[in-house]
């Protein structure tokens, strides 16, 4: 049973970090780091999933590299740019030098003057890091279509200076929320991972974990009543961030049991609900419905 | 136990058998619609040997990793697995096209006998592929695209293979491609219109007057078609036209670069992967499989619904939201109302496109499309081509 240990090793390992993963997530990420292949994952807002790359990163003990992608995203922003100002400045020096425009072409096109954006540095480092592709349906299909390129040939090719090849190989995570469908060639290059919300005890372990300040009572109480209010018919569900902030918020104001102040109470719902029509549709006596089965 | 015997015996002496199971299991969940190939038959031997295969559950989750590509998928899987690997235990539901243990049933079941069908797009032409499918009773029946239990005439999609209409539909569809108004999203190229400098191609072309740049180049944003959002009602009060709007929605997706349609009746379903096959035969039978069980009204609302919970994410300030129905609805006229509320500030235009419209004399008085006109930047009639055709100049403009 040794596969088994060292999935409980890992999951272990993990919580030590601060992040609370089931045994099939941490089997899954024990597969991804050995065989170094890139793990999609998917789920609804707020259920962890960027929180993986870094838990996975400090677990590992490794630096972590986040691009995050958004409309628009192109080679220039992701991978590499040259720092034109500075270059300009060293070309008028170069003049007063009377260096050959051969020579100055040479001098001004090195590593020198090349800013790394995300996907280059995550492939020269002296050690894998862990590359974090946040949101990769926001960009569009021509950039999807080039990151495939590059995590199968782990090399970049820059016109003026040529091929860099990879020195280390990064461990990829790549995120997305559906706003797009991926390409089939990305899912199939990856291994897949559904992040569902925790359930009712894996989210008090959560919560116990992130804020022990909370305490054992409160800490059960909000969990039960957010596991509740996902079941209701809300736009927005909230995921365990929400209950997070909502536990902080809880503490804060110094309530200690969801029913000590039904008006505070009401007024803390905003770290929970985050839209209007989810605001109106949760009325005051549904609140203390689920406060009375949360208690 | 399949499982309990694996624990049993060495990973090296085991590697012949288990190599071929593990080949018949990846074959398997290709038939059942994952996306797997040969590459996937090699990483599940080495997925098996790097979670050891003394233990079970680490090689369900690892293969279910590697197998996996969506959603859809990670939900099935758990059940695929059991029935390959732990026969007895459970009922199988899914064709068994790789083992080849099955019972094969060859023969063509009529459409009124009750069996679950899974979609095997190339279950025509491979005859080693036999759909073994067993009822499961109650529960677990309500699973998108995979499964109904009651079936439904596949006439509905049968016109869509005729040629000559399909031809006419095309050219419509190409020259309302080419007009289509372009918007400019935040990518930018090179351009001699620009406004903005290109800096690096800029001062690439400055180095050959020694830094001074002579020569400015130009950058602007490049400029995409709107994403279309196709919501095509396949009900049987609209089955004279279902198959004309698929045939039209089928030009779409392979004209227009980013298209998504939607069919729906009592449920919701996403087709566009559907209607991508090449292949006329496959796109029909692969809407008759998806579209089994469907009867009874049409509820536009709860379909929309669906459509906002699951898929509403795909709307962004670029889409136009084509709603196609007739509007005769059995659900809730507010319900629709509020759906309908949901779409439109997320989209740039919600167009609703009922064929009832070209028929003389009709008003929309149904109570589901009073409902929803107020939501509407445009209401038009598409009952035939011709129809469309005038169309286009409005759904250029938008």
């Amino acid at each position: 049973m040794e596969g088994e240990d060292r999935v409980t090793a890992l999951q272990a390992r993990l919580a030590e970090a601060g992040y609370i993963a089931e045994r099939s997530l941490s089997a899954s990420l024990l597969l991804f780091t050995e065989m170094q292949r890139p793990l999609l994952l998917e789920g609804d807002a707020g259920v962890g999933k960027t929180e993986i790359a870094h838990v996975v990163a400090r677990v590992f003990d490794c630096p972590l590299i986040r691009l995050q992608c958004y409309e628009g995203l192109d080679v220039n922003s992701a991978v590499y740019e040259w720092n034109y100002q500075h270059q300009l400045l060293s070309i008028k020096l170069l003049e007063q030098d009377k260096v050959s425009a051969e020579n100055a072409e040479h001098a001004i096109f090195s590593k020198r003057f090349l800013l790394e954006r995300p996907l280059l540095a995550a492939i020269s480092q002296p050690q894998s890091p862990v590359l974090l592709i946040d949101e990769i349906d926001r960009a569009d299909e021509e950039f999807e279509a080039y990151l495939l390129e590059l995590l199968s040939d782990f090399q970049v090719s820059i016109p003026e200076l040529g091929t860099i090849t990879a020195t280390s190989k990064p461990y990829v995570v790549i995120t997305s929320n559906g706003t797009r469908e991926l390409s089939d060639a990305l899912r199939r290059r990856c291994f897949y991972h559904y992040v569902d919300y925790p359930e009712f005890d894996k989210e008090l372990r959560i919560v116990n974990a992130r804020l022990p300040e909370v305490g054992l009572q409160l800490s059960r109480q909000v969990v039960a009543f957010v596991q509740d209010l996902r079941k209701l018919d809300l736009r927005k569900k909230p995921g365990v961030a929400e209950t997070l902030d909502w536990a902080a918020a809880l503490l804060k104001l110094g309530i200690n049991s969801l029913d000590a102040e039904p008006q505070l109470l009401l007024d803390t719902l905003v770290c929970l609900l985050k839209t209007r029509e989810d605001s109106i549709r949760l009325e005051p006596f549904e609140v203390e419905r689920l406060v009375a089965r949360a208690l | 136990m399949s499982g309990a015997a694996l624990t049993s015996l060495e990973d090296r002496q085991l590697a012949p058998f288990l190599q071929t199971r593990l080949v018949e299991f990846v074959r398997l969940a290709r038939s059942n619609n994952f996306q797997v190939g040969v590459a996937e038959e090699l990483d599940a031997q080495i997925v098996a040997l790097k979670c050891g295969l003394g233990s079970s559950m680490r090689l369900r989750w690892g293969l279910r990793a590697l197998l996996c590509s969506d959603q859809d998928d990670w939900q099935r899987f758990d059940e695929l697995y059991d029935a390959f690997w732990h026969p007895s235990n459970v009922k199988s539901r899914y064709s068994n096209a790789a083992g080849g243990r099955a019972k094969k049933r060859p023969e063509a079941r009529s459409p009124a006998e009750s069996t679950r069908q899974e979609d095997i797009p190339s279950s025509d032409a491979d005859s080693q592929c036999a759909d073994d499918s067993h009822e499961t009773p109650g529960g677990g029946g309500t699973r998108e695209g995979a499964s109904f239990t009651a079936s439904l005439a596949k006439t509905d999609f049968q016109a869509l293979t005729d040629p000559d209409e399909m031809r006419a539909v095309e050219a419509l569809v190409d020259q309302l491609a080419r007009k289509m108004r372009k918007r400019a999203i935040r990518r930018q190229h090179l351009s001699k219109n620009g406004k903005k400098i290109h800096l690096r191609k800029t001062f690439r072309n400055s180095l050959r007057f020694g830094g001074t740049p002579l020569v400015l180049n130009y950058k602007e944003r490049i400029k995409r078609q709107p994403r279309l959002v196709l919501i095509v009602d396949v009900s049987r009060s609209m089955s004279m036209y279902s198959f004309f709007f698929l045939r039209f929605a089928r030009a779409l997706v392979s004209v227009f670069r980013d298209v998504s349609v939607f069919a729906y009746h009592t449920q919701l379903l996403p087709i566009t992967e559907a209607l991508r096959q090449t292949d006329l035969i496959r796109v029909r039978n692969s809407l008759a499989m998806m579209s089994q069980g469907w009867s009874g009204g049409t509820r536009i609302g709860e379909s929309l619904a669906t459509f906002n919970d699951k898929y509403g994410q795909i709307l962004n300030s670029r889409s136009i939201a084509v709603i196609v129905s007739d509007g005769l609805d059995t659900g809730d006229p507010g319900y629709l109302a509020m759906q309908l509320a949901r779409i439109k500030p997320r989209c740039r235009k919600l167009v609703w496109l009922n064929p009832l419209l070209g028929r003389s004399g009709y008003e929309p008085v149904s109570q589901g499309m009073q409902a929803a006109l107020p939501y509407l930047d445009m209401f038009a009639p598409a009952h035939n081509l011709n129809s469309l055709q005038l169309l286009e100049p409005e759904l250029t403009r938008l």
